[in-house]
């Protein structure tokens, strides 16, 4: 049934994109999807923090859509699930508050999970794009040579009230996960931070890792720094300055197109999970 | 009256531009060791040392999409569409083309046809930029005087998106 599919443009989608089909028109395939927080180390009695979260084309910029908070799910120290306050869904970004009320490190994450599918349907190609549980029922039992990928996301970023906590993420074995081995609070332009990332419960060897570093707009180039995991599914990090960082992974690895847009595209796969954690490093 | 305003619009500016050599242009695109690589969009354009605008001479971005859907993405290329893309209306022939491959291009641009059968003597700078999708964008110059004293081949060099750009030009 779900057969390998050759079309560049939904391989591309697939890397990054997740959003239900109502919310944004088919082309609109954007190529940064990010949590933003307004700080990651707070101080004082009870502070609250707001976090962002949009899909654009230019990291940590509002220029494309909102992402819906349906799959948000906060933790915070003692490991008590939170809820957060004021959530709001915009044109360009969705939002909410947090109120830190307990000292500590509160961990952010936002799991979305979709299907893109293509299929013909009276000789039309037709693209589709929504929800798990929507896919069967919006299909048309007329749909042939359907094609579809599920997508699972994850988007996180940790925030620490006063002292940072413990930051140790049980991981729940599904998609990608990230352990932060250095606490993701306390990282320092120059200094190496290590990660460690799990694909399905179990430590992801030779992944490759994009670290990005805000500031892109003002900065033209993207200054890309480019890892892979070792055995372990670890891989370390030296930030060269001080600012907001987007580290993002994916599987399966995508081939390289050979750079042309019409050459031999890579297959579409069954199933794309993909992780983005936003890291704040402060100056020292 | 206007027949003589008419003959001097149709008569080649007189002067060194009369003359005018050719310009060419090397450009190094690199190939950067990411997953999804696009070929970036480039324009090459003259400004004057002031920044103001001059002409284009070229302009790269996906052609082949139809209704000339690739155009949408022009505005990526910041810089350039602030000066000249958002008036332009594309294709235009003799200027706008595909995208390149990366590794080293070539790009010639002969003195008998615009901009350079009419471009008065003077300090000029070449300015190229590229934008990628999903990737960065970057920005080179090199000033050049028209027409060159003597044959040169200035270079700039960019960091992520552009390699070396070579300018080379003769009397």
């Amino acid at each position: 049934m779900n057969q390998i599919f050759k079309k560049p443009t939904l391989a591309l989608a697939a890397a990054s994109l997740l959003l239900t089909a109502a919310m944004l028109p088919l082309q609109a395939q954007a190529h940064r999807t990010w949590l933003l927080p307004s700080a990651t180390q707070l101080e004082g009695k009870e502070p609250w923090v707001t976090v962002d979260a949009a899909v654009s084309e230019n990291l940590f910029d509002y220029d494309t859509n909102t992402l819906k908070l349906d799959g948000l799910h906060i933790s915070g120290p003692g490991g008590a699930t939170l809820q957060p306050e004021n959530p709001h869904s915009g044109r360009l970004r969705s939002s909410f508050d947090l109120k830190l009320a307990q000292p500590g490190t509160y961990r952010i994450s936002l799991v979305t999970e979709s299907v893109i599918a293509s299929y013909k349907q009276n000789g039309e190609m037709k693209r589709w794009r929504g929800a798990l549980d929507a896919f069967p029922r919006e299909i048309p039992a007329n749909a042939e040579a359907l094609r579809s990928t599920r997508l699972h996301s994850r988007l996180e970023t940790f925030v620490s009230a006063g002292k940072p906590g413990d930051a140790t993420v049980k991981p729940s074995g599904v998609g990608l996960e990230m352990q932060p081995l250095t606490h993701p609070n306390d990282l320092a332009p120059g200094e190496a931070a290590r990660f460690r990332l799990l694909l399905d419960g179990k430590p992801a060897a030779g992944l490759a890792v994009s670290v990005v570093p805000g500031g892109v707009r003002y900065r033209g180039v993207l200054n890309e720094i480019l890892v892979k995991t070792d055995a372990n599914g670890e891989f370390s990090v030296t930030w060269p300055r001080p600012g907001m960082y987007w580290v993002g992974a994916s599987y399966p690895p995508r081939t390289v197109a050979g750079g042309n847009p019409q050459g031999t595209p890579p297959a579409l796969p069954e199933r794309r999970v993909s992780y983005a954690a936003t890291l704040e490093v402060l100056p020292q | 009256m206007k027949l003589r305003s008419t003959l001097a619009l149709s008569l080649p500016l007189l002067g060194s531009s009369a003359l005018a050599a050719d310009l060419a242009v090397k450009l190094d695109i690199p190939q950067p060791n990411v997953a999804e690589y696009h070929r970036p969009y480039l324009a090459m354009w003259l400004e004057r040392p002031d920044r103001s605008f001059v002409a284009n001479l070229a302009v790269l971005y996906d052609v082949k999409k139809k209704n000339d859907g690739g155009a949408k993405w022009l505005k990526d290329v910041r810089q350039w569409w602030r000066k000249s893309g958002r008036e332009l209306q594309t294709p235009v022939d003799g200027v706008t083309g595909a995208t390149r491959a990366p590794g080293e291009q070539l790009f010639h641009f002969t003195g008998a046809r615009a901009p350079l059968d009419s471009l008065p003597a003077g300090e000029y700078q070449l300015v190229v930029e590229a934008a990628r999708e999903a990737g960065g964008r970057e920005l080179v110059r090199i000033p050049f005087q028209w027409p060159t004293p003597s044959a040169q081949s200035p270079t700039a060099r960019g960091k992520e998106e552009l390699g070396a750009v070579t300018l080379q030009i003769k009397p």
